[in-house]
């Protein structure tokens, strides 16, 4: 039995246009994703990356593009061995225009039993959704981007697969 | 009689650009409340075992409860029990919120838990709600400005009917004499 799936809503006062467009471009993601770029061309099967730098954090392929609406990419993560040996996961993206927000729904599911990689996914998607919320609310990522250093989400995800190592 | 085990059944957490004192008083007060909780003023005397109450637009009282912890600005916890129709008959619910400062931003996490256990037909009716609630309070703290959606009129049909069914059947009786 595959490990349950992870869900998250949230509501953002935005248009599906903007939000797509943080979703799917490295300017934004970089502001909001842990300092991460996204890089892909978004067609069906192409590569989606995820850098810190130079090092590709964790990369996956597009599965459903369907622009300002709906996006889904398997995902695999790279950084740390004990998540680079599961099979990858797969994280689905809902845009629903509600009039002055849009509803975004993030499901992230196929993980394998036991899997490590929920851990780790269950405790930044809260803070990169908020991180998100806030750059597109305000401009301003950036005391998330600090609470994130300072609550050390990458640390605990490394922690949490040394436990299991 | 033992005391009712309470398990989380829904759990919300949110980072929010603002300070724990802030994010305490607009959970404990109505000028805030009014803004956020779909337009339901929060009545709560500020001492455990105090009264706790919401009000809806029309004045009368949806939800319903006591104070359980109240440790200002860090954690809140309140029974809940909903005094509205179909649900008068299900037994309390806890929630909880706990609020811990991480450099210029808080982060918010809130706990539904249960004594009995709930249906997810019953469930959806929160998991439908906090994150609408959450998403606004954080929208408020930080630009001043609510989520503005039209709110769906009372709960999913599935819900209603699940309950109806709970009510009938009264599950939490075997469990509760079972623990």
């Amino acid at each position: 039995m595959r490990s349950r799936r992870f869900q998250f809503v949230t509501y953002i006062a935005t248009t599906p246009q903007k939000l797509w467009q943080a979703l799917t471009e490295g300017a934004f993601t970089r502001q909001y994703w842990f300092g991460q770029t996204i890089e892909s061309d978004w067609s069906l099967g192409s590569r989606v990356v995820f850098r810190s730098g130079s090092e590709v954090h964790d990369y996956g392929e597009v599965l459903e593009c369907e622009p300002c609406r709906r996006l889904s990419y398997s995902w695999h993560v790279e950084f740390h061995e004990v998540f680079r040996r599961e099979k990858p996961s797969r994280v689905t993206f809902e845009l629903e225009p509600t009039g002055n927000e849009v509803k975004l729904t993030v499901t992230h599911d196929q993980f394998e039993p036991g899997s490590k990689v929920r851990d780790a996914v269950s405790n930044g998607w809260p803070l990169i959704l908020a991180s998100l919320k806030s750059l597109l609310e305000t401009g301003r990522p950036s005391l998330l981007t600090s609470a994130d250093k300072l609550c050390g989400a990458r640390e605990r995800a490394i922690a949490l697969a040394e436990s299991a190592a | 009689m033992s005391e009712p085990k309470f398990v989380p059944k829904t759990i919300y957490v949110t980072y929010i650009a603002s300070t724990p004192e802030k994010v305490w008083a607009a959970l404990t007060s109505s000028e805030f409340t009014t803004r956020y909780f779909f337009g339901r003023s929060v009545e709560i005397e500020g001492k455990v075992g105090g009264r706790f109450a919401m009000r809806m637009l029309d004045g009368r009282f949806d939800i319903k409860g006591r104070v359980v912890e109240w440790d200002p600005p860090r954690r809140l916890q309140v029974t809940w029990a909903v005094d509205f129709e179909e649900f008068r008959d299900l037994p309390e619910s806890l929630v909880t919120y706990e609020i811990e400062p991480l450099g210029g931003s808080v982060k918010v996490t809130m706990t539904e838990s249960h004594q009995w256990d709930v249906p997810d037909a019953i469930l959806a009716g929160g998991r439908q709600g906090w994150p609408l609630i959450l998403s606004s309070l954080k929208s408020v703290l930080e630009t001043g400005v609510p989520i503005t959606i039209d709110v769906p009129v009372g709960p999913p049909k599935q819900m209603i009917d699940a309950i109806r069914q709970a009510i009938a059947a009264k599950p939490w009786r075997d469990a509760g004499s079972g623990r």
